[in-house]
């Protein structure tokens, strides 16, 4: 049951990281390219913990917060780069 | 015993896989750029919180012990996803809006991201 339960879920996050890839390539204002990257991050730590549920382990945990760090920190550059233009002043 | 924890870790999986769905179909669905700001916080904190809350209860079930790796990813999630929220807000307040178009604010002169910067930090 588990399993059914964990393969679902990842199909899930899976087709809303495709849609996420979708309005980073196609659509969408700056401020959802922006917004669909933080989405993108968050779909991805997501998909990685089901991934160590699944095998049981614990390693990928550690992999997820070093991701979920870059995710943030990345996300705060692109919109800080789109608003003024340079990252660092 | 194992039945309920089994029961428990499918319900929270499945739920947190249809709001991280959700979470990225409003992205495309919704029409208003700052509607669109909402619907994938809801990824965020349902979404990826179903996922850790089950992957405590697995680790429970199977082990016997609490992991305290979810809560750390919990607490930097829902520490960092306002702050992005933030940023991408004023960012569209910037871009796409002008004090004519935002909405009128009730006891200030003007919105707190567009006033003029009156002090400058000296040592910067």
């Amino acid at each position: 049951m588990i399993a059914i339960a964990i393969q679902f879920a990842s199909a899930c996050f899976g087709i809303g990281l495709l849609l996420n890839l979708w309005v980073m390539a196609r659509t969408g204002t700056p401020g959802d390219k922006v917004l669909a990257l933080d989405t993108m991050v968050i779909n991805a730590i997501a998909l990685m913990v089901l991934y160590g549920l699944s095998h049981g382990t614990a390693v990928y945990f550690e992999a997820v917060i070093i991701i979920a760090m870059f995710g943030f920190v990345s996300t705060v550059a692109y919109a800080r780069f789109k608003l003024r233009g340079n990252i660092i002043e | 015993m194992a039945q309920i924890y089994e029961i428990l870790i499918t319900a929270f999986l499945v739920i947190s896989g249809v709001f991280g769905f959700v979470g990225s179909y409003g992205l495309i669905k919704l029409d208003n750029p700052m509607s669109r700001l909402h619907a994938p916080t809801k990824a965020t904190t349902l979404g990826v919180g179903g996922v850790l809350i089950a992957s405590i209860l697995y680790t429970l079930m199977s082990e016997g012990r609490l992991s305290m790796h979810e809560l750390l990813i919990t607490l930097f999630l829902l520490l960092t996803a306002p702050i992005t929220a933030n940023f991408i807000a004023k960012m569209h307040i910037h871009r796409h809006e002008t004090p004519e178009s935002l909405p009128k604010v009730g006891e200030d002169q003007s919105w707190a991201t567009l006033a003029p910067e009156k002090h400058k930090p000296e040592a910067e």
